[in-house]
């Protein structure tokens, strides 16, 4: 087909349509869609009855975006700040606006930070995380971890040998960087 | 990808349950009642949700001023606690949560509180017009309702590309579509235009977001290196495939760092670029409206119900998508 003003042909009338697909063209107005206009000033349905919420108690110092004007009323309360993970993160909060990326990168770091800590405190507890139970590996072997991946022809499985140095890579580096310290200040 | 997940948050966005107690100010629900609970945490007061815009409200989440509250997503969104729980607690519990309707399923109340209300409010941020080819990228659990819901607003054709089979022979069944394994195909963009007379698709939904596989460099960097906020594969397939002059629906999420999106593109097509957490609570009467009407059936989609116990092992399944799952649902009293 040259490219003229016509559009291309439908493959399928209203009507075909109409009589194989449940629904179709019901909400072919854009007035019976929901999200149709994008911005619709209609505070009397939320069901709110403040014009401002009541402010919840803030038990701790709770961090928050500086560009914000406040601490908004209502907030999360899981997992405060604690340790060397939240002194990065508050660091972040406190220092860097959203558009920096020092402020994001400071927080990927402080999950990082709050990751090692969690499995070293792990470690030294009677109950030391299980990587067997916890992680749901064990789901490899009763929901065929073999037969969905064995010739399904998956992107993912073409690269997933790179997965394994990805995530072991670190500790590995890390042990090698701790055994070599401790040797060197072994041989002073 | 979202900076600011701690460890000792639970999870979970997407739930359902029964009021164990209320604050002193909540007027409209009780303990006993069976409650659907929108992921979007807000107030219902401020300028955005006196306007509609429930997801991006300014009163929830002092993390960050670029995204709403959302329960159980990191503290970028607020560091709220999921309902991956025995209990949770709920915010504004006159404002977001509903009762559930008595003829509703379970089930399908579940999915209205995410998947199905996000999938729903992509078809329509495509600006559907009749006779619209859309193509959805994505086979997922939101691709396939978007797909679904495209077809409500007059779609002439309806195509999904991804790459598990099992999924696509679900956007067949479930949503009707043509479909695409993209495995198949040397060149995704050049097939689509093939397949659309060489001009390229009317509307493109990217229903894939981060962890975008089909792109090698693009996967590492970002789903495992994280140096990207997302791996944005499906969305410059959408851009490349959509027509000069086409829109593009983004339900696919993205963390808040810079991906490496093919803006120039986009904008030499004189693409509409729309894109949004959903504001769920606006979507539900319509979809109430709809599921009654049998146009849709939520829970179609659902392969593997899991026991709270168990949740690691469904992580798991799901996200290296074992046993054909494509929809698993957490059952906190499983027996």
């Amino acid at each position: 087909m040259p490219y003229t003003a016509e559009a291309p042909t439908r493959r399928e009338s209203n009507e075909e349509l109409r009589a194989r697909i449940p629904g179709w063209g019901a909400d072919l107005d854009p007035a019976d869609r929901p999200a149709v206009p994008r911005e619709r000033f209609a505070p009397e349905v939320t069901g709110a009855h403040w014009d401002f919420p009541e402010r919840q108690e803030e038990r701790v110092p709770r961090e928050r975006s500086i560009e914000h004007r406040f601490l908004t009323p209502v907030f999360g309360t899981s997992a405060p700040l604690h340790g060397v993970s939240g002194a990065i993160r508050r660091f972040a909060y406190e220092k860097f606006g959203e558009g920096r990326a020092a402020h994001w990168l400071l927080l990927i770091a402080g999950d990082r930070v709050d990751a090692v800590g969690s499995h070293l405190r792990s470690v030294l507890t009677l109950r030391p995380d299980n990587p067997v139970t916890e992680t749901g590996v064990v789901s490899e072997l009763r929901r065929g971890g073999i037969r969905s991946r064995v010739g399904r022809g998956r992107a993912d499985v073409k690269h997933g040998w790179i997965d394994p140095l990805l995530i072991a890579g670190f500790w590995v580096f890390t042990g090698i960087v701790a055994v070599a310290v401790v040797r060197s200040i072994g041989k002073r | 990808m979202m900076p600011d997940t701690r460890v000792g948050t639970t999870f979970g966005h997407e739930f359902i349950g029964v009021v164990d107690q209320v604050g002193p100010s909540v007027q409209n629900l009780k303990a006993g009642d069976r409650v659907m609970v929108p992921f979007n945490v807000y107030c219902g007061s401020c300028y955005y949700c006196a306007r509609g815009l429930y997801s991006n409200c300014h009163n929830v989440n002092p993390n960050a001023t670029a995204v709403g509250g959302i329960y159980g997503y990191s503290h970028t969104c607020g560091g709220y606690d999921g309902g991956q729980a025995e209990y949770v607690r709920v915010p504004f519990a006159d404002v977001g949560p509903s009762i559930i309707p008595d003829w509703m399923d379970d089930e399908d109340a579940l999915l209205l509180t995410d998947a199905l209300a996000t999938g729903y409010f992509g078809a329509q941020l495509g600006d559907i017009v009749e006779g619209d080819t859309v193509v959805v990228f994505g086979a997922g659990p939101i691709g396939l309702y978007a797909a679904k819901s495209a077809w409500l607003m007059g779609a002439g054709r309806v195509i999904v590309v991804d790459q598990l089979d099992y999924r696509l022979e679900k956007a067949r069944t479930f949503a009707h579509a043509e479909t695409v394994n993209f495995n198949e195909h040397n060149d995704i963009v050049v097939h689509m235009k093939k397949t659309t007379d060489f001009l390229g698709a009317d509307v493109a939904i990217d229903a894939v977001g981060a962890e975008a596989d089909g792109n090698l460099t693009q996967h590492i960097t970002s789903a495992k290196l994280k140096l990207q906020g997302g791996s944005p594969v499906a969305l410059n397939w959408a851009i490349d495939s959509v027509r000069k002059g086409g829109t593009i629906s983004v339900m696919g999420a993205y963390g808040p760092i810079f991906s490496a999106v093919k803006f120039g593109d986009a904008m030499n097509k004189g693409l509409t670029l729309r894109m949004n957490q959903c504001p769920v609570k606006r979507q539900w009467p319509r979809l109430f409206e709809h599921i009654q009407n049998g146009y849709l059936k939520p829970n179609d989609i659902v392969t593997h119900r899991i026991p709270l116990e168990h949740i690691a092992e469904g992580y798991h399944m799901f996200s290296a998508k074992l046993d054909d799952c494509i929809k698993p649902i957490i059952v906190a009293e499983a027996s």
